[in-house]
């Protein structure tokens, strides 16, 4: 259905807004870590969101995400270069490039077929990552240097608060995109793509060209979210194209919601504090907590959490006698 | 082309799949504006023929051409590029979306590539010709209600509301009223001939409701066993016993 912004969705989005840019006023240091990581994860848990949203699901979004983070890496180790402002938008190249390759193979594929070939892709990377010791640095990975802004170098006290804006204004513009994206003919189709290949067909629409397309943006979302990830954590290893990290990025968009862009980001904000509380108070069963969490989603709340609030909303909005949808 | 040219031509066309002829050496032209419709016993090959002009199938032997271009082979997508635009027995909708959204969707198909394309599926322009189209297809009060809330009748309109929002040439309909009442049938039919005859689209629609095809078609082909056993109007070759036996089972 069509979209019309109610003045509570509105109200909504300022307050979250607002949230977000005064959180490094409020919040301690490593919860801003966290959100920065969040932030940074979204985007790659948005672009495997966007095959759930037609029913396919990829196992290898992983490879893109390595991708970017290791742009980073071989950037600094082998041309000095540590400007973010040149390694955000070539990693989403690189991703780009890369999805816009792999993507001519994947677009003929659905069902398992298509989860299990984007997951063998990323372990053919994740092998060559591990391999290549004299490249790549092994299971030792690569280390990142604190990256310039515009040539400047951030002083050491406000480095984590500046690129907390800069993963920020990333995202920002990241949901923008991808709004524009799902509102264009083609985000429709892709939805439509679950439902009925034969009647994009018989449009004269092409079912591989709205995959491959959607493949490409993924790819550059996947490519981005692991500079900025590199750029936060700043060491870099293997694991990053593993297929656990593929599975973590779908098990996000599961706990988030993946039939909305806000739902992917609140999964990534939710599970990296879930994660840490539960390393915390549950160490040895963190794991486990997070299983109980994504059943207790699955059964009671296949919407994911973004459809929590979408419910506690809709009886707002009625309440209060507005139309959130035409 | 040229104003003879005919619409569809197909040329010895041939499909078997094992031992069984589902088609059978056919040769038909249909002319520009016609209304043919397409008549015959269940498994008497009315199905593939639609599914080998329109790509689905590919012939064993022979040639489609439309508008005088080849199609013989080309897949779905491509005949649909040529002008010819199909429904199915089974409606093909997008069970997830509005009704509304289905149509935009249509159009937005038949749209020209390039930075246009990128702007929002809700446009002015494209909603109004939507809702238009509904409106004369009486699916307007449903607009803006998701499909699965649509009844039979609507569904099978809506399917063809999809193939001429493209704007095709030739539009082929395969059992629009199966899975209608017997109340609902004729008022599907009426709202579907009567748009129809206001365009200028070829059509041939597949009915195994006598009554139906009698009613509305200026032209009948009779298919049995793969093969045309009649082709004329409706009011000489459906009185004739030998293809009422065909496909009736008696005379």
């Amino acid at each position: 259905m069509e979209q019309r912004w109610s003045l509570a969705s509105v109200a909504a989005v300022t307050v979250a807004a607002l949230l977000f840019v005064a959180a490094p006023l409020f919040v301690p240091g490593w919860i801003l870590f966290l959100l920065t990581l969040a932030l940074a994860k979204f985007m790659a848990v948005l672009a495997v969101a966007l095959f759930l949203r037609c029913g396919l699901v990829s196992f290898g979004h992983a490879l893109f995400y390595a991708i970017g983070a290791y742009t980073v890496g071989f950037a600094h180790k082998w041309f000095g270069v540590r400007e973010a402002m040149l390694l955000a938008p070539l990693g989403l190249c690189l991703g780009a490039g890369a999805a816009a390759l792999i993507g001519l193979i994947m677009a003929r594929y659905r069902g398992v077929f298509f989860a299990m070939l984007n997951l063998a892709v990323s372990m053919i990377l994740y092998a060559i990552l591990l391999k290549l010791y004299w490249v790549t640095g092994g299971t030792d990975g690569l280390g990142v240097s604190t990256p310039t802004l515009l040539g400047f170098v951030p002083p050491r006290g406000s480095f984590r608060m500046l690129y907390y804006y800069f993963t920020l204004v990333m995202a920002g513009a990241v949901i923008y995109l991808v709004y524009r994206f799902l509102a264009s003919p083609l985000g429709y189709f892709l939805k439509a793509l679950g439902d009925n290949e034969i009647r994009i067909e018989y449009s004269g629409q092409s079912v591989r060209r709205v995959i491959y397309v959607t493949y490409v943006l993924s790819g550059a979302l996947g490519g981005l979210a692991g500079v900025l990830v590199a750029f936060t954590v700043g060491h870099i290893v293997p694991e990053y194209a593993f297929w656990l990290q593929s599975g973590e990025f779908v098990f996000i968009a599961l706990l988030g919601g993946y039939a909305s862009v806000p739902g992917p980001l609140l999964g990534a904000i939710a599970f990296e504090f879930i994660r840490t509380y539960a390393s915390k108070y549950a160490p040895y069963a963190w794991q486990m907590t997070l299983g109980i969490i994504m059943l207790l989603i699955i059964l009671f709340q296949p919407g994911g959490l973004w459809a929590m609030y979408e419910a506690v909303a809709a009886r707002f909005g009625r309440r209060a006698g507005g139309v959130e949808r035409v | 082309m040229s104003e003879t040219m005919p619409i569809l031509q197909t040329v010895d066309l041939t499909k078997s799949f094992g031992m069984v002829k589902a088609a059978s050496a056919i040769n038909i032209q249909i002319s520009q504006g016609e209304l043919v419709g397409i008549v015959g016993a269940n498994g008497s090959g009315k199905t593939t023929f639609l599914n080998l002009i329109t790509g689905y199938l590919k012939p064993d032997r022979g040639r489609t051409l439309i508008m005088g271009q080849e199609s013989t082979g080309l897949p779905p997508r491509l005949v649909t590029m040529l002008g010819v635009a199909r429904s199915f027995q089974i409606p093909q909708l997008y069970t997830g979306l509005s009704v509304l959204e289905n149509v935009l969707l249509a159009l937005a198909a038949g749209a020209k590539r390039g930075t246009e394309y990128w702007k929002p599926l809700y446009r002015d322009p494209w909603v109004e010709e939507s809702l238009d189209l509904l409106q004369q297809f009486g699916l307007k009060p449903y607009a803006y209600r998701p499909v699965a809330e649509l009844p039979e009748g609507g569904r099978k309109l809506l399917d063809v509301v999809l193939s001429f929002a493209l704007k095709p040439r030739l539009l082929l309909m395969d059992e629009p009223t199966s899975g209608v009442s017997i109340e609902d049938k004729f008022e599907v039919m009426d709202t579907l001939v009567g748009v129809l005859q206001q365009s200028d689209i070829t059509t041939i629609f597949v009915e195994h409701d006598m009554e139906v095809v009698q009613r509305y078609s200026r032209r009948v082909l009779v298919f049995d066993n793969g093969e045309v056993i009649a082709d004329g109007k409706p009011e000489s070759v459906l009185t004739n016993p030998e293809v009422r036996k065909a496909i009736l089972g008696r005379e």
